[in-house]
């Protein structure tokens, strides 16, 4: 497989272009998606017929993707912030994910709706959030979190190819991070975690963007404590499988991400986890979330509220030695 | 502010009215008999708390006695049937209907069976989804129904995409959004109206103001008297037709489509009606206003359909009472469809793929 270096945003565009050229019926809708922006390098080969710049209209044109998809079309609907889900959450949540059961499994609907998230941008209160488990909690919906560029591009190929709605959700940090993508049809099936690193002594599971700061803490901790880093790479389905498997080599679990840790997707893993492979288990497993707050302004107080790599190294060093 | 007349926007666009032929008018009246047949079994089969109690029990031990029982959330339309039928009548069997909570005639009003409605608000597996949608819920990819809404206001966006959906296949479907004076007040019709223009897409949007949102005036809810007004904002016309004549809104609607078709954009269309019943309760909670009722009893739309048909030489007396009785019948045959149907089974359940119980 031939691969190229590229960036996050340029292997998502690379898919969503190829996907664009190869499906008739994808097209993207969404906010300031034209020709002055061009945050995916979409417009001057698709134009305005694929690619719709939108009134803002976050609940009217994520429902008009909804009717769009429940009649043949496979669009992908872009909200610029995940915060800005809260005035469409009823297309999404109420719509899109429950047509299928509704209808008695007879019309589907195949839509992506694609948005940036995260905090440590400095963007304040309401453009900061990772909001993944509102979409977790809702059943009828997928939630894909790619944290690199191979994923990004496997992912929303097959978010795009997925007959029902799936929440993309990319953190803003991500954006410029470089990595091989492969060429063309590359393919990364919903529901399986990547294993990016072995280790014998404590399972850690990170979402997103925290992938690379559990990375980096685990170098850190290496010759010290032997850490395995999991990257579910998509929270519904989990691959909870894959969890297990190391959890039963190191016995300790530790999930890190940004979204606070009351209610969050670290906790869901937990459940999951301890009901599954309890036995396992030698230490209590934890979670490593984001301060359980609105999210400041001012850069040290948002540093504070995020797990950093050195907070993952105090944990992981607690899981050990407790 | 003035309402926007179709003919002042596109004086090319045939301005005479849009009449139906003999048959096609038997075949509304017809279809109106069938709406209220189905809307008064409704009414008197439901029992909010048939059902309730009964979680631990499995789906095959349901008492048939209570099989035939509607429970839950039931709103019935009776007196709304002129709105249902002569929208539906102008449109093609493949063209498009995003509906409402209230939503039972303008199912049928596409074609549905009564049977499969009947089954599926009796909770049946033979009904249009399985039992897995209920009254508010009736999908069939098969009569272009994109489903009841039970989010006042939702539907409006859902059908502008199936509008969308058309144009960018570059079929010649429409779609219709029904929905009432309560939902012209959501953002989604406000945001669904202004990219519809924008877009010049395929879609009519049939505001059935039936004056009261639940139990709501619309005097009390919307900052002018008339629906229709709000097109003028969007820069689409805007009319207002007499709900409770058939023909008038047959003829309004197969105007906007006429339009839709040819590239010229969205409508909307505003039917004063007015609902003869409770608004839930499948028709048996009390009724907002009983002196108005009295007043807008006198404008029946069936009565006032007959009474034209006859006037025109079009039915005789005897026809009428036998397309009656036919329809009367029909909705009977389909309560004991319902009541002879199994409930489904949690197996029956179309789970979503890779969406596990646990």
């Amino acid at each position: 497989m031939t691969m190229r270096e590229m960036t996050y945003t340029e292997a998502l565009s690379q898919a969503l272009r190829e996907e664009m050229a190869r499906d008739e019926t994808v097209f993207t809708i969404g906010e300031d998606i034209g020709p002055v922006r061009q945050p995916e390098n979409l417009w001057d080969q698709f134009c305005e017929r694929r690619t719709w710049q939108t009134p803002i209209s976050e609940s009217g044109f994520t429902g008009l993707a909804v009717g769009a998809a429940m009649t043949g079309l496979r669009p992908v609907a872009v909200i610029m912030y995940c915060d800005f889900v809260t005035v469409c959450m009823d297309p999404i949540v109420n719509q899109a994910a429950k047509v299928h059961l509704m209808s008695g499994g007879t019309i589907k609907v195949p839509m992506v709706i694609r948005t940036p998230a995260g905090a440590g941008t400095r963007e304040g209160g309401q453009h900061s959030q990772s909001l993944e488990s509102w979409f977790v909690h809702t059943p009828g919906l997928k939630v894909v979190m790619p944290s690199t560029p191979a994923d990004a591009k496997g992912l929303m190929k097959a978010s795009i190819r997925d007959d029902g709605p799936v929440v993309y959700i990319q953190h803003r940090l991500l954006h410029p991070i470089r990595g091989p993508v492969p060429d063309g049809e590359w393919v990364v099936p919903l529901g399986s975690a990547d294993v990016k690193r072995e280790g014998q002594d404590v399972t850690v599971v990170a979402i997103s963007y925290a992938v690379h700061k559990a990375l980096e803490a685990a170098e850190a901790l290496a010759g010290e404590i032997d850490v395995a880093v999991i990257d579910p790479r998509t929270l519904a389905p989990l691959d909870v499988d894959t969890i297990l498997q190391s959890v039963e080599k190191t016995g300790r679990l530790l999930v890190v991400h940004e979204a606070p840790g009351q209610g969050g997707a670290g906790a869901e893993i937990v459940r999951q986890v301890t009901e599954k492979g309890f036995e396992y288990l030698r230490r209590p497993p934890r979670v490593l979330g984001g301060l359980n707050t609105p999210m400041p302004y001012s850069p040290p107080l948002e540093d504070a509220c995020l797990p950093q790599v050195g907070d993952i190294v105090r944990t992981v060093r607690g899981l050990v030695r407790e | 502010m003035g309402t926007i007349h179709l003919g002042d926007l596109l004086p090319n666009i045939r301005r005479e009215k849009a009449m139906p032929d003999r048959e096609k008018r038997l075949e509304m009246l017809r279809l109106m008999y069938r709406i209220r047949a189905f809307e008064e079994q409704v009414k008197t089969l439901y029992d909010y708390h048939s059902f309730q109690r009964k979680g631990d029990i499995a789906a095959d031990e349901y008492d048939v006695e209570v099989s035939g029982v509607i429970a839950g959330a039931a709103h019935v339309a009776i007196g709304q049937e002129a709105t249902e039928v002569g929208t539906c009548a102008a449109l093609e069997a493949d063209d498009y209907v995003a509906s409402t909570h209230r939503g039972h005639g303008h199912a049928i009003a596409k074609g549905a069976d009564l049977k499969r409605m009947m089954a599926e608000l009796m909770g049946k597996k033979t009904g249009y989804c399985g039992g897995c949608g209920g009254s508010m819920h009736i999908f069939s990819s098969e009569l272009g129904l994109l489903g009841g809404n039970g989010i006042i206001g939702a539907q409006i966006p859902i059908a502008t995409g199936a509008a969308f959906s058309a144009k960018y296949q570059g079929a010649k479907q429409v779609a219709v959004a029904f929905f009432s004076d309560g939902a012209s007040s959501q953002g989604t019709f406000h945001e669904a109206l202004n990219m519809a223009a924008l877009w010049k897409l395929p879609v009519i949007y049939v505001c059935e103001n039936n004056l009261y949102a639940a139990t709501t005036p619309a005097p009390i809810a919307l900052s002018i008297p008339d629906v229709a007004d709000r097109a003028a904002a969007y820069g689409m016309p805007g009319e207002i037709v007499d709900g409770q004549d058939v023909l008038a809104v047959y003829d309004a609607v197969s105007r906007a489509v006429v339009r839709a078709r040819a590239g010229g954009g969205p409508t909307l269309i505003e039917c004063k009606t007015y609902r003869f019943v409770g608004h839930a309760g499948g028709g048996k909670s009390p009724h907002n206003n009983p002196e108005e009722l009295a007043v807008w009893l006198k404008r029946d739309p069936i009565a006032l359909f007959e009474k034209k048909l006859m006037a025109d030489g079009h039915m005789t007396a005897d026809e009428q009472e036998a397309m009656r009785q036919e329809a009367f019948a029909e909705a009977e045959a389909a309560v004991a469809f319902g009541k002879q149907s199994p409930f489904p089974r949690p197996e029956d359940m179309p789970v979503t793929a890779g969406v596990a119980l646990s």
